[in-house]
């Protein structure tokens, strides 16, 4: 309950203050570290009491609605509050004070508290709204600033998330038109009873399409180059970092929860997709120019593979999947971070226009050379043992060629990475380009110290892999046993 | 364009529409009613009142911020949850107190809530309709 509560409340206290910009600001990081702190706690309970579940208004279960909080969901819900903080931490330094006024916090505040709830919801119509929540608070924030290339990004993002919309809800009326309940555990139990004269599987493919596109899946993944570098960097961050990985959640939770009676066909379906959007992303990676539309197609190629161990659908797979989800939302959204330091120093996103960053800015070279390396698994960095695990499952089954696709997927990537390594950091400098003035002190620190935390959290994954790996092998237990989230959630009796 | 009949009719029924508001929202939850209408009903109000006079007498009238009343609807709703909370019971249990109240009823953290709706809708009604009502004059000007 608090993680949502928190957030909640810092938001209305700024929006009855609106335009006071100091309060603001503590009000976002008073109420982000309070999400911090009760995200932690969640996660202590949640494993070391199992899953836990609350009925809003003590209506009971499968009428009211129902928080379920379990190991997958917890975690996201820890990772949705560091990177909040981290990038909440990051934009005080660099909002313009226009942004500021016209309830930047607030808004941010908001979309944390959407996540959370979407995190959490043991509800199918709940989630709906959660998603609605999230929506409009990233319209607003997309749209803020209101340049040119942000109003065409944000209404691209606008009428793919109405399709989206559409889908989703078409969906959950045939759901409730089916079985007469919104409750994800009611749902498993009456699908899992339905006989195969019920539509479930075409049901399934709405759902599909309608997660597919918020996950920026292929083939629906174009609306996310086209609009995630235009915002204000902090913005990006939290997008790149957070917003997709709600949708592969949703997905996620959806296709071990409620659709497993035909796996062969929607698994095997959801493991093409997976293939083709991790490298139709990467290839986009490769052709860019630009920072942060490199970093975009590289967000789209890496949720092919947490998609991978979705549709791999064994123990292993998942748990590396849900790893993997850890490693990138804190690996993507470093990378912006970084790249908007590059911007400030360097003065563009373009690569042609920026080099020579290596010769006064040693440090942030290294910032950005650990996250890419990273990303693209390198090892002993956290990006490689999830794949290693990935490799693994997909062994198993004896898929070579898509174990070859990701093989060939990682190392692109870490060619695209290094071409903006390359093209940022080591080369010559370009010629009449005007470098903005250096960085203030409190600038300084309130710009590096979130990247410098989050670097270090990077590298405290790939130590620490081994106890990581067993809490997201605990995740992936409770994700492939639908009936301990039933049980949770209706009590023992039917 | 100001028209004398609007000005002299909104006058009378001004007061009238507040208070019905004031009834919906006490009527509600087991009747017809609540919090949602009751907030529409005071929001064509003072939406009246701007078109017989003008947006910023209007915005006068109603003397807060239409981001404050947001705000503050909000963080009734909020607080009408927590009773539940302190109780013992998840939040935004329905509490009831046993005293019975002349016109009111029985007092209710649902009322509380239903406050907190009605404050937001008045808000959130207001703010488009100003915004656009003063878009409006400014276009005449």
């Amino acid at each position: 309950m608090l993680p949502i509560l928190i957030p909640f409340l810092m938001a209305i206290l700024s929006i009855i203050n609106w335009g006071n910009r100091v309060l603001h600001r503590f009000l976002a990081l008073a109420g982000s570290v309070g999400l911090l702190f009760a995200a932690l706690a969640l996660l202590t309970t949640v494993s070391e009491q199992g899953i836990l579940s609350s009925n809003i208004g003590d209506w009971p279960a499968p009428y009211g609605i129902v928080l379920v909080a379990d190991l997958p969901g917890a975690i996201m819900v820890l990772m949705a509050a560091i990177v909040g903080l981290a990038v909440l931490v990051y934009s005080t330094a660099c909002m313009d004070e226009a942004c500021e006024r016209f309830g930047y916090y607030p808004l941010i505040l908001i979309l944390l508290m959407g996540m959370c709830g979407a995190f959490l919801t043991g509800d199918l119509f709940n989630l709906y709204v959660w998603f609605e929540i999230m929506l409009i608070a990233s319209f607003a924030l997309l749209a803020l600033g209101g340049s040119r290339a942000q109003l065409e990004g944000s209404v691209k993002y606008f009428a793919l998330n109405l399709l989206v919309s559409a889908f989703f809800l078409t969906g959950i009326g045939f759901l409730y038109g089916m079985t007469g309940s919104l409750n994800m555990a009611a749902l498993a139990q009456a699908l899992r009873a339905a006989g195969p004269e019920q539509p479930v599987t075409t049901v399934a493919i709405f759902f599909m399409i309608a997660f597919g596109i918020k996950a920026a899946m292929f083939p629906l993944y174009f609306w996310l180059p086209a609009s995630y570098h235009t915002p204000p960097v902090p913005v990006s961050a939290i997008f790149a970092g957070l917003l997709t990985k709600v949708g592969v959640y949703a997905m996620i939770r959806v296709f071990t929860l409620l659709f497993v009676q035909d796996t062969e066909w929607t698994h095997g379906l959801l493991l093409a997709g997976a293939a083709l959007t991790m490298l139709s992303g990467v290839l986009g990676a490769v052709a860019r120019r630009e920072i942060r539309r490199i970093l975009s197609f590289n967000i789209i190629s890496h949720i092919g593979y947490i998609v991978l161990g979705l549709a791999l659908y064994r123990p292993l797979a998942l748990a590396g999947a849900w790893l993997y989800m850890i490693h990138h939302v804190i690996v993507m959204a470093t990378l912006f971070l970084v790249s908007g330091i590059v911007q400030r120093v360097g003065g563009s996103f373009r690569l042609a226009r920026l080099g020579g960053l290596y010769q006064g800015h040693p440090g942030l070279a290294l910032l950005f050379l650990l996250p890419a390396l990273a990303l693209s698994g390198v090892p002993p960095l956290s990006g490689f043992w999830p794949k290693l695990v990935l490799l693994q499952a997909m062994l198993q089954d004896g898929l070579w060629l898509v174990a070859a696709t990701a093989l060939l997927v990682s190392l692109l990537t870490l060619f695209s990475m290094m071409r903006i390594w390359v093209g940022a950091f080591w080369s010559q400098a370009p010629q009449n380009v005007a470098t903005p003035g250096p960085l203030a002190n409190v600038e300084r620190r309130m710009l590096y110290g979130p990247v410098l935390a989050l670097t270090a959290l990077t590298i405290a994954i790939s130590v620490f892999a081994g106890p990581a790996f067993e809490l997201t092998q605990r995740a992936a237990q409770q994700l492939l046993d639908p009936q301990q989230y039933i049980v949770a959630v209706l009590g023992e009796s039917p | 364009m100001t028209s004398i009949i609007l000005v002299v009719a909104t006058r009378l029924v001004f007061p009238l529409m507040l208070m019905f508001s004031l009834f919906l929202l006490l009527r509600g939850h087991d009747a017809p009613g609540g919090g949602f209408v009751g907030g529409l009903m005071a929001a064509s109000a003072f939406a009246l009142y701007a078109f017989a006079t003008s947006v910023t007498r209007a915005r006068d009238a109603l003397r807060r911020s239409t981001f404050r009343l947001i705000g503050v609807g909000l963080l009734f709703a909020f607080v009408s949850g927590l009773p539940g909370l302190f109780a013992g019971s998840p939040f935004l249990k329905a509490l009831w107190t046993s005293a019975e109240l002349p016109v009111i009823g029985k007092l209710s953290s649902v009322l509380l809530f239903d406050t907190g709706v009605l404050l937001v809708v008045v808000g959130v009604t207001l703010t488009i309709v100003f915004a656009m009502a003063e878009a409006d004059e400014e276009e005449e000007e």
